[in-house]
């Protein structure tokens, strides 16, 4: 046996160092589908709570719709459980381009590859198109598959400060002389729910000759008028090269995504990406139900006006209690608490109370940053989000924070 | 080195340390604050920096010494620079 005591009391002092700094992370135990009435145990063999979900990324509410749930029981039916093979040996059925297709239609580009999961389309894309020979220019907030994907690329990378653009022009001009300028940047940021300006990275990656890649996960389906994601939004629809996009969210967030945009890049993936190549894709099952997302979000735009409409309430009701948030039009709304153990101490309050929201810190976020960041979905109805804003304003107010500037709780709680 | 000319040295480099990654302006950085094990500069931004110094400096520096530890600080990035300018 290898594993030797000396070995096991490594892991073991690596795991209270964790618990030490106060980052260790408990999973709390859902007993309902994903919805926004759920039954939490927590912590583990406690007796279930029902509470409501602020905190989840069923933005549309289809993660447990029914026509979904029927089209993927359907989809289990005629196509089977698992495929046993990877895409490019036997592992491609016709939905599988089907879904590709679809997916090309409502983001507007050229063509379309599935990946087992978006963290596997940002693991593969930077090193399937990219030489030591190019740059990789990256906002500094992306998400942390970008970064795990640019470091598994020999293209050397740089990075701007957050939405500047004067920033990002300068790099640009600091490596005009590379063969390949990569700019690469979330569409909506995921922890403070602001978006890109992807009008004016357009102009500047036109200008200076630069693809531009979007990982749009936190907005496909419902950011933009008719939900096509940040380019819609930002009036830049066919003009962003590459976008990376999740069916893990919003698009009936069971798992998978893609990545979507030139016809050659798009070919390039699936010559050389490693994930596409060395793992299987989405199974039928999940893409069946993918499938009868793209049919509901294309015959109305009910659910994202629905979700507008209820991001907007939350907001409005948030700062009229005298709440600091982030700025933003997107369902993330996160309140500013920047002391780590208020934001602890808030969400556990919150839970106590039957609301379920969870509170991030350094290094989840910048030092001094902690927040709870709620996330708002179709699927509230007015009540939930009336019962919610009751619940916040109520341990507010017990732990003293409504109505106090940044400063104020600063030098209450301290950083 | 004249100590007038290290401390000039320092002040350029700190200088830019703080225009290019610093974007909290209660953050004070010293000649000793570590950079990018404190998580003020990442990593990937670091190519930024060694552009910069060779411009500045006329030196050039092989991606093998341009490591994290060489530029945690304004100090280690200095004592990096000093070993290239007297080459």
């Amino acid at each position: 046996m290898s594993y030797s005591e000396k070995t096991k009391d490594l892991y073991l002092s690596q795991l209270a160092d964790i618990k030490n700094a106060g980052i260790f992370k408990e999973e709390r135990f859902i007993h309902s589908s994903q919805a926004a009435d759920i039954e939490v145990e927590f912590p583990s063999g406690s007796d279930l709570k029902k509470v409501i979900n602020m905190c989840s990324n069923n933005y549309l509410g289809l993660s447990s719709h029914p026509e979904v749930i029927k089209a993927a029981h359907d989809g289990l039916e005629s196509r089977g459980y698992g495929m046993s093979s990877v895409r490019f040996i036997c592992g491609t059925q016709d939905i599988h381009r089907e879904l590709e297709k679809r997916v090309t239609e409502f983001l507007g580009t050229e063509d379309t590859i599935l990946f087992p999961s978006c963290m596997d389309a940002n693991a593969g894309v930077f090193e399937a198109i990219l030489t030591s020979e190019d740059i990789m220019i990256s906002d500094r907030l992306v998400h942390a598959s970008i970064i795990d994907g640019m470091r598994l690329c020999s293209a050397q990378h740089d990075t701007f400060k957050h939405s500047s653009m004067e920033h990002l022009e300068e790099k640009l001009l600091l490596h005009s002389n590379k063969r390949l300028k990569l700019v690469i940047t979330d569409g909506v940021f995921s922890m403070d729910g602001d978006t890109a300006k992807l009008d004016e990275m357009v102009r500047l990656c036109e200008k200076y000759d630069a693809l531009l890649l979007v990982d749009d996960s936190h907005a496909t389906g419902f950011i933009g008028k008719t939900g096509r994601g940040t380019h819609e939004l930002c009036n830049v629809m066919g003009k962003i090269d590459i976008i990376t996009t999740t069916f893990g969210k919003a698009l009936g967030g069971a798992s998978g995504g893609c990545v979507s945009g030139r016809r050659e890049i798009v070919e390039m993936c699936r010559q050389k990406a490693r994930p596409y190549l060395f793992s299987n894709t989405i199974a039928p099952v999940i893409v069946s139900g993918v499938l009868k997302v793209f049919d509901i979000l294309s015959a109305s735009t009910e659910r994202r006006d629905k979700l507008e409409k209820n991001a907007a309430f939350w907001r409005k009701g948030l700062t009229e209690a005298g709440f600091i948030l982030k700025e933003g039009n997107t369902p993330i709304v996160p309140v500013m608490l920047f002391n780590a153990k208020l934001s602890q101490d808030f969400s556990k309050e919150l839970f106590n109370e039957g609301i379920y929201a969870i509170g991030f810190f350094f290094p989840v976020v910048p030092n001094g940053q902690a927040r709870i960041r709620t996330q708002i979905s179709a699927g509230h109805e007015r009540h939930h989000l009336g019962a919610a804003l009751e619940k916040f304003i109520k341990v507010g107010k017990k732990l003293g924070v409504p109505g106090l500037t940044k400063e104020q709780i600063i030098e209450k709680f301290g950083l | 080195m004249e100590e007038n000319n290290l401390n000039e040295m320092k002040e350029l480099i700190r200088n830019y340390v703080i225009k290019e990654y610093i974007d909290d302006d209660d953050t004070t950085i010293t000649d000793d604050t570590p950079l990018i094990s404190s998580g003020y500069v990442d990593s990937f931004s670091m190519v930024s920096l060694l552009v910069f110094l060779e411009n500045k400096f006329k030196i050039k520096i092989p991606p093998s010494k341009a490591t994290p530890e060489a530029f945690d600080s304004v100090n280690n990035i200095v004592a990096l620079v000093n070993q290239y300018l007297n080459k």
